[in-house]
Parts: structure tokens; C-alpha cells; sequence
């Protein structure tokens, strides 16, 4: 091992400052570099948009029972997954449900609390969340007062076209909070 | 702080740990002959640190690791640098191997007591080696498979266990998703976790031996702080600013080339790939090869190299002998030069040779090709991109012409891919088929009968060539404007990509030209045109150039649509099936300029 006693002392006062100061800021470059590329790409998903589509057909109002009972369709459409773009592909799903007025509602499939995918229970008549049981009446609000969710489900716009295409304007929403707030 | 790093000392000793590491002892003081390892240690923690942020975004299987590292180079923020870096401090590393293992042998560094420090270095050699062996595959382009695949093959020729081991490597018989899992866990995993133990190992028992110094000792020793740290850092930015200037080098000069490393059009099996070559620090052993005929390339592969490689391993031993040291350098130079020559001549080789040249351009043309389509709207399809290539006429219209066609016809001289066939032409040169300027060239008196046209066909003395010749040439000024409007209407029959703005401006000319044609210009006593003609004795015109057109002419030339009993020698390429009905479609729609081409989607 290291003899010091042997040693030329190390250069002190302003020779030796300017040394250890050198050594010091080129070997903090010498780890930036690296690290800073590496920082770039990896916050590289922080540019990155979902693609938003505009409303995409879902069914026909043939599909939907007369008595108000939500029934779930799959949502397809364009996803874009870093290098490869799939068209017409399931992107999520939603409950459609006749209104008395023969209005449309519809609601995103997944439970505004954490993320997981609801049911409807036909024998309740009202839908269950089976991650955590958060429950939510058939018109989407939050059914019990000890449901974890922060809010109802989240409802999206649909509308009538060609008098029997039900036409979906699909999105996400940040989980876990009071305010429903679209994923960008 | 004080009292919080006492703290931390007390339980850790990091104290007594930093102080061993900055006041190690250098005998003679600083040098910057002692750099080298340090430059090692920092290329590493280069690779680690790179490599890990590399890893988040590389797939690897054989549909995705061309397309994530093309993400990474092209779509990510940063990732050419990122890329660039981890690339080139590889090359770079590789020479500075090179070079610390001539200072350790110069300076006599592998004597007693060094020798088990000595095996570390060489075993680190290897596995960097190795480590540089692997990533090149990774990529999964055209260059680091094919390579990659010449080194595996020689993995067989092992003897005994050589078949076995190579389908271990290769993760089965053939290359695919297992060699990319397989390579990638050798490259991020198991090679890197084995070079930080053995450098750990190594740093340790210079740690414990010390520094060998370069006699005589020009000053009194010196600790390694801050001095040697200071030389060691410079040495370490020089190698940082040779990496960058690797990185930037074709912008620097403004020259056209790719920003970071290379990227290679994805690999296909089923393309043959002629610039294959590993990279420039495994040439010499790429050259060494071609000295060894069949059967004695085992020789050349591994019993030659493998003893070299034990003389280098017993050089400790070598060295106790009088004249050993002298010998050990000698043998070291010799190798350097002799890997050097032998590199030398593998550059110049392939720098007169025509077809590596040649193959090299088309590389390049293949990989920014299908940069351009991987860029498309439609983007990569999940099948991976290399059926972009595949599926683009563009680059599969050229081989298919020069395959298929070219032995009769010609495009503007060449077969396609630039090259001239040995056969003479004896058919039409197709460049531009169709179009107004390659139709008036068709009722051109003296150009109809040239070889360009049906100048070398049976139709040379055929009643189209005596058509012209005989009356076209005598036409009087007002016919000939007639004629030119014939022929703008005829190539609007194509509706070629390049004369789509032209045909919509000349909307009114076309509709004249039309009734020209099969009235004052009697091209439909012979010809059918946009009407049944059971009489009809010369090519349709109807629909004339456009792409089903050309693919039921190329399928069948002999039909009664065409030449019908007339044909010449062409081939019913369709109906006989010589090709397919998609590689017709190629090679149409690259004779009729339709492709994507980057600005607009091509028009199908």
C-alpha cells in the first residue's frame, strides 16, 4: 500500500487548487456527457401526445337493448406504438345504454380509482369495479358512499348518425382523481 | 456536514476507503505513460451508463430490434448522441486495449509478481472483444447479421463439439428471436457482470502490487491525487472528444452521412448481402481467413489464433529467461504490425474491388431507403420492417428488371441497377415507358427501327416501323401537330405519376388527340382503342402504359389483347408463371415511377 512518508507532499496553495479543481470539473464533464444523453432519451416520452382520434363508429343502435341496460363494445381506431402504427384496432371499450328520452349515454369502460376495467352487474343493475369495489348506479355515478373512486365513471360524447350509426368520441382519463381530466 | 460524514464513516469507513483510492502511491510521480487503464475504466463506465438508457428502448427480437434502435436513432430526442457514444467508445476502446497491453508489455508490467494481474488483462481483452462481437449483431441490420453470421459459421468448424456449440450461440439452427435474447443477455448481462468482477479483480491486485514504474524515476514519488488523476482525467476527455468527433465527423465536414453510428437496412435472409464485413478492429482475422483453403480454415480460425493467444498468456514465463523480455516485445510488435498489415491489405482489397464497391452504394441506397418508408404515414408494419423493402418497387423493381428483363431489354442503358448486361440489348429500353417524350421517340422515323426501340426485334420490319417510316415521315406540318396530339393522348392512357399535373392541364388536348386517334391518324385500323375490335390485329391501346396494362401485357405478351401469334420472344412471364403476379406489380410500378417517395403517398 501507499507509503506517504516517501511521498513528495501534494503540491499545496494556488498550483495545487488549480490542479484539483481541473481534475475535479473535467471528470464531472467526463460522467455528464453520458449521463445527460441518457437523461434525454429517457425523458424522450415526455414529448410524446396520445393520438387523439377523432369519434370513431362503435355500433348501430340496433345493437343497443330497448330497456336501458348498458351493453359493452369494443372501440377500434388507429394506435400508435413507438415505431409501429396499427389501424382498427381495440383501444378500450365502452358501455353504451338507451336513455328514457331515446338519448345515448356513454361511458368509459375503465373505473376512474385505479384503472381496471368495470362489470355490469345485470342481477344489481348497477356496475362493479372488481379491483377494488367501487360501485356506480347504471347512470354512472358513484352508487356508495365507501366506493374508493374519487368520481363517477367517466362519460363520453356519442352521437346518432346516418339515424342508426352510434358514433363515439373516445378518450382516457387520468385515474385517481376528483376532476375528470382527459390522458394527453 | 461534518458531523453527518462522520456519521456516515463510522459505518461505512468511506473515509479510509477514498483516501486509499486518491493517495495510492505512483512511483516517480505522474506520467502520462500510466493513463491507459484509466482510460479503460472510463470507457466502460461509458458503455455501462449508455448501454443502460440504450436498454430501455431496445427490443430485441427479430421484428423489433431494427425497428427500436431505428426509433432510438431517428424518433428519439437524443438518441443519435446516446447511440453515437456507446458505438464509438466501443471502436475506441478497442484501441486503447491495444494500446495498454503495449504499455504493460513494454514497461515489463506482466512480470513476477504480476502474472495473475497479467491473465485478468488478457481474459478482460477477450471479453471486451466479445462484448463488441455481440453488440454488433444487435442491431439486426444487414451489416451485423451477415457478419455476425461469418463468425458463428466458424464457431462450427471447432472440432467435435463445434455443430452443438454453434446452435447453443445461435439459439437454435437458424438465426432469429433466441440468437438476438441469446446475444443481447451475452451483451447486457452475463459479459458485462463478468468484466466488472475481473475488473474489480484486476484494479485490486494493481492496487495491491502497485504501479510498475518506468525507470529510471524521473522525480520522487507522488500520490495519485492530484496529479496522476488530473493526467488520467485529460487523457479520458481526449478520448471523449475523439468519440464526439466520431459522432459529428460527417457534419463537421459537411459531407452527407449518417449523424452517430450506422444503421443498416434490416436484415433479410433472403437478400444476398456482398459489403459484409465485420468491423474494421476484426478485419485482420477476416483477412487472415482467406489464406486458408477449404479444410484448413479450422487453422486459421482457431489453432493459430488460439496459440498466439497462449504465447501472449505465457509471456510472465517467458519473460525470466535472458533474452525473454526482448523476445515478449518483439513478438507484440510483430503482432501489431502483422494485424496491421493484414488490415491493410483487407481495406485495399476491397477498395479495388468492383463488386464490394458496388454493393457498399447499394447498402447505403437500401438504408436510407427505408429510413424514408419506416418515416411513411403508414409507418413499420408489425411484421417488421424489413418487408418495407420488400414491398417497395423502388428497391425490388430494379433486381427484378435486371433479373428478368434485362438479358432483352434495357432502362436507359443499364439493367436497372446500373449495371450493363453482357447480352446485347435486342428489345426496347423501357426507361420512361409510355410517357410523351418516350412515345414521340416511338413515331420518330429514324429512331423506330433503332435498337431503343424495335431496331432488334422481329417488329423491326413490322408494319408499325414501315407505318412510320414510311408515312409519318412524309406527314406535312399540320399532321404533325395532329400526331403530337395523338401522342399526348395516348400517354395519358398511362396516367404516369410524373405527367399527372401535365395531363390535367392539357384536359382539352387529350380529348382531341383521342378522336385523332382513331380517326385522321387511322391507328385503329391495327389497333383497339377504348372500343371491341375482333379485327384488331396490333397491341390494345386502350388503357395503354397504365398499370394493369403493362402487368397483363407482361403476363401474357402472346395474348389476343397484344401480339397475340405475332409475339416475339418475350416470355408469358404471368401465365407461365416465371413470376409472380407481385413481382410483376414491382417491377410496373417502378417502370411507371410509382413509389412512395417521402413527400406524398404514391398513387395506387
Amino acid at each position: 500500500m501507499a507509503t506517504p512518508r516517501e511521498q513528495e507532499p501534494p503540491a499545496n496553495g494556488r498550483r495545487g487548487f488549480i490542479k484539483r479543481l481541473l481534475a475535479g470539473v473535467i471528470g464531472a464533464v467526463l460522467g455528464l456527457v453520458p449521463a445527460l444523453a441518457g437523461l434525454t432519451v429517457l425523458l424522450d416520452p415526455l414529448r410524446r401526445k396520445t393520438a387523439v382520434d377523432d369519434a370513431v363508429q362503435v355500433t348501430t343502435l340496433d345493437a343497443l337493448p330497448d330497456d336501458g341496460v348498458p351493453r359493452k363494445f369494443p372501440v377500434l381506431a388507429t394506435r400508435v406504438d413507438a415505431w409501429n402504427t396499427f389501424s382498427q384496432v381495440p383501444i378500450g371499450a365502452v358501455y353504451l345504454r338507451r336513455l328514457n328520452d331515446g338519448k345515448l349515454q356513454a361511458f368509459n369502460v375503465v373505473c376512474p380509482h385505479a384503472g381496471c376495467f368495470v362489470d355490469y352487474l345485470a342481477a344489481q343493475g348497477n356496475f362493479l369495479c372488481p379491483c377494488h369495489n367501487s360501485a356506480f348506479s347504471v347512470d354512472g355515478h358513484i352508487a356508495d358512499r365507501s366506493s374508493p373512486s374519487p368520481r363517477g365513471l367517466d362519460t363520453l360524447e356519442v352521437e346518432v348518425r346516418n339515424d342508426r350509426e352510434i358514433w363515439v368520441k373516445f378518450r382516457n382519463f387520468q385515474a385517481g382523481r376528483a376532476e375528470k381530466v382527459p390522458v394527453a | 456536514m461534518k458531523r453527518l460524514l462522520d456519521w456516515l464513516d463510522q459505518r461505512t469507513g468511506c473515509r479510509k476507503l477514498t483516501r486509499e483510492a486518491l493517495y495510492e502511491n505512483v512511483p516517480g510521480g505522474a506520467r502520462w505513460r500510466y493513463v491507459w487503464g484509466s482510460t479503460l475504466v472510463f470507457c466502460l463506465m461509458v458503455q455501462f451508463i449508455t448501454g443502460i438508457f440504450l436498454w430501455m428502448a431496445y427490443s430485441p427480437s427479430s421484428q423489433t430490434a431494427w425497428e427500436s434502435v431505428y426509433f432510438i436513432q431517428d424518433e428519439m430526442t437524443g438518441g443519435w448522441l446516446l447511440r453515437g457514444l456507446h458505438h464509438y467508445t466501443a471502436h475506441i476502446m478497442t484501441v486503447l486495449l491495444v494500446l495498454h497491453l503495449m504499455q504493460v508489455i513494454i514497461d515489463g508490467a506482466y512480470k513476477a509478481p504480476r502474472e495473475v494481474n497479467f491473465w485478468f488483462g488478457l481474459a478482460l481483452l477477450g471479453l471486451v472483444l466479445a462484448m463488441s462481437l455481440t453488440g454488433y449483431l444487435l442491431p439486426w441490420d444487414q451489416k451485423g447479421y451477415w457478419a455476425t453470421k461469418v463468425a458463428t459459421n466458424l464457431v462450427a468448424v471447432v472440432p467435435i463439439i463445434g455443430p452443438a456449440l454453434q446452435k447453443i450461440i445461435i439459439g437454435g439452427p437458424e438465426y432469429g428471436h433466441h440468437t438476438l435474447t441469446r446475444f443481447f443477455a451475452l451483451h447486457a448481462g452475463v459479459l458485462p457482470a463478468t468484466v466488472t468482477a475481473l475488473v474489480v479483480g484486476h484494479i485490486a491486485l494493481f492496487r495491491k502490487h502497485g504501479l510498475t514504474a518506468k525507470e529510471p524515476k524521473r522525480r520522487p514519488d507522488a500520490a495519485f491525487w492530484p496529479d496522476q488523476v488530473l493526467k488520467d482525467a485529460v487523457a479520458c476527455l481526449a478520448v471523449l472528444a475523439a468519440v464526439l468527433f466520431l459522432i459529428l465527423r460527417h457534419r463537421l465536414s459537411g459531407a452527407d452521412g449518417p449523424l452517430g453510428a450506422d444503421l443498416g437496412a434490416p436484415a433479410d435472409p433472403s437478400e444476398t448481402y456482398s459489403a459484409a464485413r465485420p468491423d474494421w478492429y476484426f478485419l485482420f482475422l477476416f483477412q487472415f481467413l482467406k489464406y486458408f483453403p477449404g479444410k484448413t480454415e479450422v487453422w486459421g480460425a482457431i489453432i493459430i489464433p488460439g496459440l498466439v493467444f497462449a504465447v501472449v498468456a505465457l509471456m510472465p514465463f517467458i519473460g525470466r529467461w535472458k533474452l525473454g523480455h526482448r523476445f515478449n516485445v518483439g513478438f507484440l510488435f510483430s503482432l501489431v504490425a502483422g494485424a496491421g498489415l493484414l488490415t491493410f491489405a483487407a481495406v485495399r482489397e476491397d477498395r479495388q474491388n468492383e463488386t464490394y464497391l458496388a454493393a457498399v452504394k447499394a447498402a447505403e441506397r437500401e438504408a436510407a431507403r427505408v429510413r424514408v418508408l419506416a418515416k411513411a404515414p403508414a409507418g413499420i408494419p408489425a411484421e417488421g420492417a424489413v418487408t418495407l423493402l420488400r414491398h417497395d418497387p423502388l428497391t425490388q423493381g430494379p433486381k427484378i428488371f435486371a433479373a428478368s428483363c434485362a438479358s432483352c431489354h434495357r432502362y436507359d442503358g443499364h439493367d436497372g441497377t446500373g449495371n450493363v448486361p453482357a447480352d446485347p440489348q435486342s428489345a426496347p429500353d423501357l426507361k420512361d415507358f409510355a410517357s410523351r417524350e418516350w412515345l414521340t421517340g416511338l413515331f420518330d422515323p429514324q429512331r423506330i427501327a433503332t435498337t431503343n426501340y424495335f431496331g432488334a426485334t422481329k417488329f423491326k420490319s413490322g408494319k408499325m416501323v414501315r407505318f412510320v417510316q414510311e408515312k409519318v415521315a412524309k406527314y406535312a406540318a399540320e399532321r404533325r401537330v395532329e400526331l403530337e396530339k395523338a401522342i399526348i393522348a395516348l400517354s395519358a392512357e398511362a396516367q404516369l405519376k410524373s405527367q399527372l399535373a401535365a395531363d390535367q392541364r392539357d384536359a382539352v388536348l387529350i380529348e382531341e388527340g383521342r378522336r385523332l386517334l382513331s380517326e385522321e391518324l387511322s391507328c385503329t385500323d391495327c389497333h383497339q382503342f377504348h372500343h371491341r375490335d375482333e379485327d384488331a390485329t396490333a397491341p390494345d391501346l386502350t388503357g395503354y402504359g397504365s398499370r394493369k396494362w403493362l402487368i397483363n401485357f407482361i403476363s401474357n405478351p402472346a395474348h389476343p389483347d397484344f401480339y397475340g401469334d405475332r409475339n416475339d420472344r418475350m416470355p408469358r412471364f404471368g401465365d407461365d408463371g416465371v413470376l409472380t403476379e407481385q413481382q410483376i406489380g414491382l417491377v410496373v410500378d417502378w417502370l411507371r415511377g410509382t413509389w412512395y417517395d417521402g413527400t406524398r403517398a404514391a398513387s395506387r
